[in-house]
């Protein structure tokens, strides 16, 4: 049985939900608060959970990068453990500076809630490897901040090494305008492959009563 | 001692808070605004009497925490 440890930060309100889904793929999940030293040992997977840590004071996931499970975080990061983050844990991520680029406040500066298709750029790894490259999946998004950016450079490294997992498209799968994220970027990992981020809630998509089940299919890729 | 710390956006990363107050300008009939950038002041107040010192301390505050230097640039003004 795989471990999870699900991080909760003050402000974060995605951490049950989170629990929740793994849990229904079978794992055990454990809630670390963000003032422990450590993540668990045997811990397979790390989840940032979605929210708005330290209310998103300054920036958000500012703050948090500094609270002590982070250093435990990087150790484990650092060691090839996989580390996903989502929503604030992506901004938490980028701060930290474990993803590369930022994430800035939506074009449009509404917070956008609702359903959101996005297509899989890339299967190649843990995290998305159940879903098909060109895939659209329908999984809620739920920020202010999720205007990915990233200079030319670091776009074309990311076009080149695979890192790019998720775009916001339209129904057909051509790119959409959703927040004004560079390439309409959603979701990214790092070179190596094992710290992932998005602004998608796949936690929130596990179940058809839910809206759809898309999320499960990616959640289960660190897991089965 | 005081430091002033401000924060903005990089030249070249769009701006949506400052385009949105141009467009608000614009139909409120002030025509002369070429640009409207939009960043955050943060103000220290600082135990330490050394204006060097101080200056050396506040921009490892910035590059540290106070700005993402990925997206934001910053100025430091150190005032007696």
């Amino acid at each position: 049985m795989k471990k999870v440890a699900i991080l909760q930060f003050p402000g974060t309100n995605c951490d049950l939900d989170t629990k929740y889904a793994f849990d229904k793929l079978g794992c055990k999940s454990e809630i670390i608060w963000h003032k422990e030293q450590k993540i668990p040992s045997d811990t397979h997977l790390v989840v940032i959970a979605g929210g708005f840590s330290y209310g998103d004071y300054l920036r958000s996931g500012a703050i948090a990068k500094f609270s002590p499970i982070m250093r435990s975080v990087k150790e484990f990061a650092k060691s090839g453990g996989f580390v996903l983050g989502i929503c604030n844990g992506f901004q938490i991520l980028t701060e930290a500076r474990l993803l590369e680029g930022a994430l800035k406040r939506n074009e449009n500066l509404h917070f956008i809630s609702r359903f959101q298709t996005v297509k899989v750029e890339n299967s190649d790894n843990e995290f998305l490897k159940y879903c098909q490259e060109g895939e659209i999946l329908n999984i809620p998004i739920a920020h202010a901040d999720g205007n990915y950016y990233i200079d030319k450079g670091g776009l074309r490294e990311l076009e080149e090494n695979n890192q790019i997992l998720l775009r916001y498209c339209d129904r057909d799968g051509n790119r959409a305008v959703v927040n004004g994220s560079v390439g309409s970027i959603a979701g990214i990992c790092n070179r190596e492959k094992n710290i992932f981020g998005l602004m998608p809630h796949p936690e929130r998509a596990v179940e058809n009563i839910l809206g759809n089940s898309g999320g499960i299919k990616m959640l289960k890729g660190f897991i089965l | 001692m005081r430091a002033i710390v401000n924060i903005f956006l990089k030249e070249g990363v769009l701006d949506p808070q400052g385009k949105a107050v141009h467009h608000a300008l614009d139909a409120l009939g002030f025509e002369g605004v070429e640009d409207v950038r939009i960043g955050k002041q943060i103000i220290l107040k600082l135990k330490s009497l050394n204006i060097e010192e101080a200056k050396a301390e506040v921009e490892k505050m910035a590059e540290e925490i106070l700005a993402n230097t990925v997206i934001e640039d910053y100025t430091i003004e150190i005032v007696e």
